[in-house]
């Protein structure tokens, strides 16, 4: 079933489209890689999809409620005395179904998924003081927070070293699997070998390749 | 201790209390998400544009507050929509609207002859408060902090994070105008009532006495609300004590503990 289909979609700023002319389907399941150069418009599609930035033209048909998309920026640049705990931004990414006050089982979930991600002992502490790999999971908590559904993770493993890298992997791999959550992740690491997910949608030279990450490495190879 | 009880055993005192703990509490809550948004200085650029309309008001025989209210909303969303255009970046919106304001503002009530109490409203004259006034602004004020109280876990997400907020299907632009009218109607009061300097001063010193403490956005903004009361109260009966303006004292009284805090902090660790 496609959740989210997006039909020759221009995105871009002002009168400059950077993303021109794309179309693909994100389906139930589905572990979709973005993948381009710097400057290959990934963050301005994930932009665009999440309505954060206006269509130029074409058309994003959502088949979820609005509510259903959880996010994850690269990492937020925090004033370094910006007084918020772990638990307080957790619980913010429930903020789409709890309109005013959080419900107890919001924040049963919360101490939940605290434990999935293993930072419970990071409940209570200031974000601002956490490392970075810390952080990104703290951030992958608020977007678990805020969907069971469809997560979209921009670059979660910038600026982290290996271990974390590859333990951060691991985790949205797990969720995809475990939970049948949907990904759309954008990324880097592709070249390095290490292929995650089962499509792959890369924006090289705005010749857009939509397809399944075998049919991916045997066009790299026949290039 | 005696003196105390005769300090209160003048109405225009108790007034000046209720009006003040509601003044401070507000402008704590309002100010945790200013500061750390870093628009502190919209507290001080609005004032300045309240004063302008209040002079307006005057000459043109209007009621105050039905003037200055709607102007400085509208003046508040420019500042917001100027910030995110970027065109001219935030601070100096703030900077041009308040000069202009308080140009404007002079400029209306010397060509009008009208004799006007320029001191009263940057310092504030909260002993003069009246009955019709602490009604007022007791029904406003109480608005605002329970407008707040339901509203506090998105203000914390706009916050935080504000682009997450929307990606996420919040309406942020509704709850940035709700803050934004918040905060003109405090703002608006406050001038009238403590003084332009006072107002944006208790907007700024207890969150930022608070944050050197406190590590948590809920607990910042409760120990700044009770910081700021704390405060004022303190600064009230010092004014009274020692005969000095009551706006300057308890600012004098805010910086005191905020230095005291940092210092303290720094000692500690």
């Amino acid at each position: 079933m496609s959740l989210i289909s997006l039909k020759k979609v221009k995105i871009g700023y002002g009168n400059t489209a950077i993303i021109d002319g794309l179309s693909f389907d994100i389906q139930d399941k589905d572990f979709i890689c973005v993948v381009g150069p710097n400057g290959s418009g990934k963050t301005t599609l994930i932009r665009g999809i999440l309505e954060l930035l206006p269509l130029m033209s074409g058309k994003i048909q959502f088949n979820i409620n609005r509510n259903q998309i959880g996010y994850m920026p690269q990492e937020t640049t925090v004033d370094p005395n910006f007084p918020a705990s772990v638990f307080e931004i957790v619980l913010s990414g429930a903020l789409n179904k709890n309109p005013f006050f959080y419900s107890k089982e919001t924040k049963e979930r919360a101490l939940k998924t605290l434990r999935l991600l293993g930072i419970e002992k990071l409940e209570k502490r200031c974000f601002a003081e956490l490392s970075g790999g810390q952080r990104q999971k703290v951030l992958l908590a608020r977007a678990l927070m805020a969907t069971d559904k469809v997560l979209i993770l921009d670059e979660p493993s910038n600026n982290l070293d290996k271990k974390s890298k590859t333990e951060l992997y691991e985790i949205v791999q797990k969720l995809n699997a475990e939970q049948g959550i949907t990904i759309v992740m954008i990324t880097h690491d592709l070249d390095h070998g290490n292929l995650i997910g089962t499509k792959i949608l890369s924006l090289h030279d705005k010749d857009y390749f939509f397809g399944t990450t075998e049919e991916y490495v045997r066009k790299v190879h026949h290039e | 201790m005696n003196s105390l009880i005769e300090m209160f055993s003048y109405d225009f005192m108790i007034r000046a209390l209720v009006v003040g703990v509601l003044i401070s509490l507000s402008a704590a809550l309002i100010g945790t998400p200013l500061v750390l948004k870093k628009n502190s200085m919209l507290g001080d650029g609005l004032s300045h544009v309240a004063f302008g309309a209040f002079a307006l008001a005057l000459v043109l025989n209007l009621a105050p507050l039905w003037v200055a209210i709607p102007v400085v909303i509208l003046a508040s969303f420019f500042v917001l929509k100027i910030d995110s255009n970027a065109k001219i970046h935030g601070d100096s919106a703030i900077a041009l609207m308040s000069a202009s304001a308080l140009a404007i503002g002079t400029f209306i009530v010397s060509l009008a002859g009208v004799n006007i109490d320029i001191n009263s409203y940057l310092f504030g004259s909260i002993l003069s408060v009246g009955n019709s006034d602490l009604i007022l602004a007791s029904i406003l004020l109480v608005t605002i902090i329970s407008i707040f109280a339901v509203f506090h876990n998105k203000i914390f997400a706009l916050t935080f994070d504000e682009k997450f907020a929307r990606a996420i299907g919040i309406n942020t632009k509704l709850y940035n105008a709700i803050f934004a009218i918040l905060c003109s109607v405090l703002i608006v009061l406050g001038m009238r009532l403590v003084g332009a300097l006072l107002i944006s001063s208790l907007i700024i010193f207890p969150t930022l006495s608070a944050q050197s403490i406190f590590k948590s956005f809920k607990n910042v903004t409760i120990a700044s609300a009770l910081l700021s009361v704390i405060n004022f109260v303190a600064g009230l009966i010092v004014s009274y004590a020692l005969g000095t303006p009551t706006g300057a004292t308890v600012v004098i009284v805010n910086l005191f503990v905020l230095v005291f805090l940092k210092i303290a902090n720094r000692v500690i660790r």
